[in-house]
């Protein structure tokens, strides 16, 4: 875990107390809201449907008990008993009041946390893996680099206001768990063939109403040179990217609208320039920021062996753990979508004990998952059962990861002002209809909602992608199928005319049924669809 | 007949103009007619509300009731969560928010 120095709590003291001092003259009356806007926003703090909403940022996903509880802490005493975890590893608190919110920002401070960069137009929170620094597959820990990504990116004077905001996510393996081709800039830890350690750098993509998949458009820059690289890259995207229309102004349009060899071409020009500059962290500096993500002290001669006697347990085992890089060692991921549950969402008390769970059993780390999940990323197989005792007392012993049961779903129109339908009730009800067996029968199923083509439940990315629109006042669902946010990154394709919000229901059952009519051995439901296309389908859904 | 609705500065919480104050309640609503853009900026200059803005309702045997479903789940709190709606003031109010 990364610690402060005395620069980073400095910096957020400071800011802690200048919003403080903002807050006081909005409330005064001698600041209007149309001069408060961009500085609350800059603060994480929207004004939704019902109440003001506070994104805090959870660097990378990755996050310590101390910081858990906080957060526990803070949804009891501030708001209404609970969170919600976001597609972007954050955290969300939906019933903030104006006044409070210094004091809930003074309190994150004390433990290395913030909102800053949640919202507006700069770089926002840097994403990446859910297992790293645990999964087998990893070139390197990809958290030092997105770190340093974040001392770069806060408070950068020259990208605090970009065309639009901007999404990174680095990651470490081949397998890619942190939709890496689906943001402004995806980097991936890569070995040249010299050995050297860099990234293949992948730029322009992203959700929203223009999905587009990131071309690659470096082969390989070496990590002691990314941040400039990085650096070259915003530039041109801040000195090109349109600022005349905000729905043509992320660096995705303009890769798209120059082309990816225009853009590569000019981000080399400039990077030629940017690298004789020193912004690239001397390497004792990188070495010291590593040294902070070290591996716990585990013990590889732990026993490997796991009793599996307990049905439940054992269908969870399957399900949620997955094997650690150290012998003896899992990675759990717990489930945050209980059958007819909100997906995200959990109790201050859900929170504790998660964070209890990790100070016990996962050298007091926990990572937060795009999907809306949670990761106790260095559990001893010996205390599995353990920690799925007390999960499932609590609620949280789902075993559905990456079943149709574990759908995304933005907060919708239940809480979000930009939406334009519910999410949240399509997801309950999904749910609902398909009982636990028959989700491990139907395998990997990734089903996502969105409620406003804004995409924040990255239904471009669904295997089964659906987003809710405003039909003449009323809410109606368009279902898209095919997409990936995968290594094998896709962008759904809309199937056919929308439905009612029971409609959509009864069609995702069609579809699947469709599917498991022609499944063969070993395909999900992305690989039928991509084998046969969508006519099957659409023939069932609207016969 | 048409709603003024925003929130409050201080605490985020929906509000509805009474015609001579603001309430969290739709059912105390009443209408504005013509004048609800001067009241609304009146009262967003005494910092009595944030953001309000004039809808579209119709009347109902409990109250107005707002045209558009989002104004609607403005006025009742999260479908998903009745536990956090606003409660009506009369007790036998059934849901008409969806």
């Amino acid at each position: 875990m990364y610690r402060y120095d005395e620069y980073d709590q400095a910096m957020v003291d400071a800011r802690v107390a200048e919003f403080r001092d903002q807050v006081e003259r909005r409330l005064s009356g001698a600041m209007s809201e149309d001069q408060f806007k961009p500085l609350r926003l800059m603060n994480g703090l929207y004004l939704q449907l019902h109440a003001y909403m506070l994104r805090v940022a959870i660097p990378y996903g990755t996050l310590d008990g101390r910081q858990m509880r906080m957060l526990a802490s803070i949804a009891r005493d501030y708001d209404r008993g609970y969170g919600h975890f976001t597609t972007r590893q954050n955290l969300q608190f939906n019933w903030i009041k104006l006044a409070d919110t210094p004091d809930i920002l003074a309190k994150l401070a004390t433990v290395e946390m913030h909102a800053i960069q949640t919202s507006g137009n700069c770089i926002r929170n840097i994403s990446s893996d859910q297992f790293a620094g645990a999964a087998a597959d990893e070139v390197a820990d990809p958290r030092p680099y997105a770190e340093l990504l974040r001392q770069w990116s806060t408070f950068h004077p020259e990208f605090s206001l970009l065309p639009r905001k901007f999404k990174i996510a680095v990651i470490g393996a081949d397998e890619d768990r942190a939709a890496l081709k689906l943001h402004d800039i995806g980097l991936k830890l890569v070995k040249n063939e010299a050995g050297e350690l860099g990234f293949e750098v992948y730029a322009g993509g992203g959700q929203g109403r223009t999905p587009m998949v990131a071309p690659l458009i470096r082969e390989f820059i070496a990590a002691t040179e990314f941040v400039s690289y990085l650096e070259a890259c915003l530039r041109v995207y801040n000195r090109y990217g349109r600022r005349d229309n905000m729905y043509k102004a992320r660096i995705k349009i303009l890769i798209h609208e120059i082309g990816a060899d225009e853009y590569r071409a000019q981000v080399e020009e400039e990077f030629q320039h940017v690298k004789t500059l020193g912004l690239d962290p001397p390497a004792a500096e990188l070495e010291r920021i590593a040294a902070m993500f070290a591996l716990p002290p585990l013990d590889a001669g732990a026993p490997a062996d796991i009793d599996r006697s307990d049905p439940d347990f054992a269908l969870w085992l399957d399900a949620q753990v997955v094997p650690h890089k150290v012998s003896g060692h899992s990675i759990v991921t717990i489930s945050l979508k209980p059958s007819g549950g909100i997906p995200g969402d959990a109790s201050a008390d859900q929170i504790d004990l998660m964070a209890d769970l990790a100070e016990r059993y996962s050298h007091d780390e926990l990572r937060i998952t795009h999907a809306q999940n949670v990761v106790l990323p260095h559990v001893r197989n010996a205390d599995l059962y353990a920690v799925w005792q007390a999960l499932d007392e609590a609620g949280l012993g789902a075993a559905n990861l990456d079943l149709l049961g574990d759908i995304i779903a933005c907060p919708g129109l239940d809480y979000c002002a930009l939406a334009n339908a519910r999410s949240i009730p399509l997801a309950q009800k999904l749910s609902e209809r398909f009982d636990a067996a028959r989700q491990r029968d139907i395998g990997e199923l990734k089903l996502k909602i969105s409620g406003c083509i804004n995409a924040c439940g990255h239904h471009h990315a669904g295997h089964i992608g659906i987003l809710g629109v405003d039909r003449k006042g009323e809410e109606n669902y368009q279902l898209s199928f095919g997409g990936s946010g995968a290594e094998d990154a896709s962008v759904g394709r809309i199937i056919g005319p929308g439905f009612s919000e029971d409609g959509v229901v009864d069609a995702v059952e069609k579809a699947i049924e469709t599917y498991r009519g022609l499944r063969e051995e070993g395909e999900r439901f992305l690989d039928t669809y991509r084998r046969v296309g969508p006519e099957p389908f659409k023939a069932a859904i609207y016969a | 007949m048409r709603l003024i609705t925003g929130n409050d500065l201080a605490t985020g919480d929906v509000i509805w103009w009474t015609g001579s104050d603001w309430s969290r309640h739709v059912a105390q609503a009443v209408d504005a007619g013509k004048d609800g853009e001067a009241i609304a900026a009146r009262e967003e200059a005494a910092l009595r509300v944030n953001g309000p803005y004039v809808i579209d309702a119709t009347p109902g045997p409990l109250g107005p009731v707002p045209l558009h479903i989002k104004d609607r789940i403005r006025a009742s709190g999260p479908t998903v969560r009745p536990d956090l709606a606003v409660q009506p003031l009369d007790a036998k109010a059934g849901n008409w928010v969806i």
